[in-house]
């Protein structure tokens, strides 16, 4: 089997010691490919990314990434090894312009790059490039959502986390957010996802992991999960349908 | 009307608003009330003036006033002296007492740094006296500006001092990436974390940016008026002030309030009576947390 880019094996994690809410969980994800990871609230999937992009103590498991060990770094250094997070509030910085957001991020870079790097991304994002110099605050939520992507993009991670990318959004923002990652997953990075539209998320990701309790429960190619009626049933909206449609 | 007091506030008010900034950059960063700040003033004011007499004892005993000025070389290099130790001593107090209590309630930091302001004060007066002590006695004659308006040299190369390194903090705050990782701290810690900021290194920066003014508007204070113990805890409710009327966190609203209260206190000593001089910060304090908690360039409240 070839070298995992990003593995977890055997977390245990969570906000309080002996309070796991991750609890063993284990994650393989292969260069370049989208991972969504789904299930129902409280299964710790948001933990699970918190905790491999540091903001989460791991009690106990391991994340290698591209084999060598994370586990333990502080989460200002896992920006530097590769590993963009975008949270799934508080994403931007509210009081600072399009720009410092993305000077600030580009700040770990060498000097001579981060010009570059920040209109790289800016030529990306055409909507942010027309509004640089606005605060973060008076964007929209779409908008803001794009300059959280951008902000993480800047440094060229590896990989790419996203802490439920459509929260809050309409639809139609929905549809713009998630194609525009799959146009990112084009440039080379690879995601994962954590996404509580799961259909959305299944959409455009290779593979799905299906957390409940804080570790794994079913894992698979997005195309048979989507296509599995036992697990659009459990997972993904399907009973709730179901029960919806009672008279 | 006299517009003396103009010139009086703007100058008294720069100093505040020069201890302000660190008050503001501390209550943004590290989220708490830090009331030893007007010991890191003091004890900047009392290194100034030690280093500037050991100097002048090293140069062989003299060190004439440089032009229309009341103050030598031996000052300027003593106040240089005295950013540093206050950033060092400030670094120093976090180090014991406040990075070990920082992680629980912020009101356990607020009495601790009731205690080190206690402990500070003491400690300086234990070894400097309660007397007050002075760069240079010597009168300097004011000089008219119009309008009826007169300053002294001293006066106006502080206020040129001041004004450069107000300029200074505002250019580090908005254009260097030290400045911008400050507000992101300041904004959003975790936020700033995952773009790779090393908190720990911000709140260094933070308490030496603050010590370092502190001293420096310490010092200033010193050659204006005099030195004595309880200088900088008498400066806290203006510095406190300054900072909430410009909206905490914001170096531009420290400078802005601190010279608002400034003129403030001067018109009211010209025009009301001295004795409510250091009533006024406190009404203006209230009056802004009743009209614009955030204060007037604050991004929240």
């Amino acid at each position: 089997m070839s070298e995992a880019l990003l593995e977890a094996s055997g977390l245990v994690a969570g906000y309080d010691v002996g309070v796991p809410i991750v609890n063993g969980a284990s994650l393989r994800v292969e260069p370049g490919e989208i991972v969504a990871i789904l299930g129902p609230n409280g299964a710790g999937k948001s933990t699970l990314i918190k905790a491999i992009a540091g903001l989460v103590p791991i009690a106990a498991g391991s994340i290698r990434l591209r084999g060598r060990d994370i586990s333990r770094l502080p989460a200002h250094e896992m920006v530097r090894r590769g590993l963009g997070f975008v949270p799934q509030t508080d994403n931007v910085f509210a009081q600072m312009s399009v720009e410092d957001n993305l000077r600030l991020a580009a700040g770990i870079l060498e000097a001579r790059l981060r010009r570059a790097r920040i209109d790289e991304t800016l030529a990306f994002f055409p909507d942010l490039s027309q509004r640089r110099g606005l605060q973060a605050e008076r964007l929209s939520g779409g908008q803001r959502q794009m300059l959280a992507v951008a902000r993480a993009l800047v440094v060229s991670p590896s990989v790419l986390i996203l802490d439920e990318p459509s929260a809050g959004l309409s639809p139609k923002l929905v549809e713009i957010v998630f194609a525009k990652l799959a146009q990112i997953r084009r440039t080379g990075v690879t995601i994962i996802l954590v996404e509580q539209n799961a259909r959305a998320a299944l959409a455009i990701a290779d593979r799905g992991v299906i957390l409940a309790e804080g570790r794994e429960r079913h894992e698979g190619p997005a195309a048979a999960l989507l296509g599995d009626p036992a697990i659009a049933q459990l997972y993904l909206g399907g009973r709730r349908a179901v029960l919806e449609a009672r008279p | 009307m006299n517009l003396q007091f103009l010139a009086d506030g703007l100058l008294s008010g720069m100093m505040i608003g020069l201890g302000a900034i660190g008050v503001t950059v501390t209550y943004s960063i590290l989220r708490f009330a830090n009331f030893a700040h007007g010991e890191l003033l003091t004890s900047g004011a009392y290194v100034a003036w030690a280093a500037s007499f050991a100097l002048t004892a090293l140069a062989g005993g003299a060190a004439p006033p440089l032009g229309p000025f009341s103050f030598g070389w031996t000052v300027l290099v003593g106040g240089v002296f005295a950013m540093l130790f206050s950033a060092a001593l400030a670094l120093a107090i976090d180090a014991v007492l406040f990075r070990r209590l920082r992680k629980g309630a912020s009101i356990v930091v607020v009495m601790a740094s009731f205690g080190a302001s206690l402990a500070l004060r003491s400690l300086i007066e234990f070894v400097f006296s309660s007397s007050p002590v002075y760069f240079s006695q010597e009168l300097q004659i004011s000089r008219p500006l119009g309008f009826g308006v007169r300053v002294t040299p001293d006066q106006l190369a502080l206020i040129g001092v001041t004004a450069v390194l107000l300029v200074g903090v505002h250019l580090l705050m908005t254009r260097s990436q030290a400045g911008r990782s400050m507000r992101a701290v300041s904004e959003n810690p975790t936020l700033a974390r995952v773009v790779g900021v090393n908190v720990e290194d911000i709140v260094r920066l933070t308490w030496i940016l603050g010590g370092a003014l502190a001293a420096a508007a310490g010092a200033m204070t010193g050659i204006l008026v005099q030195i004595r113990p309880y200088m900088g805890f008498d400066l806290l409710l203006p510095l406190f002030s300054a900072a909430i009327l410009g909206g905490i966190g914001s170096v531009p609203g420290a400078i802005v309030g601190g010279i608002a209260i400034g003129i403030a206190e001067a018109a009211t000593v010209d025009f009301i009576g001295s004795q409510w001089r250091a009533a006024v910060s406190f009404l203006l304090l209230i009056a802004m947390l009743l009209v614009r908690p955030r204060g007037l360039f604050g991004g929240r409240a």
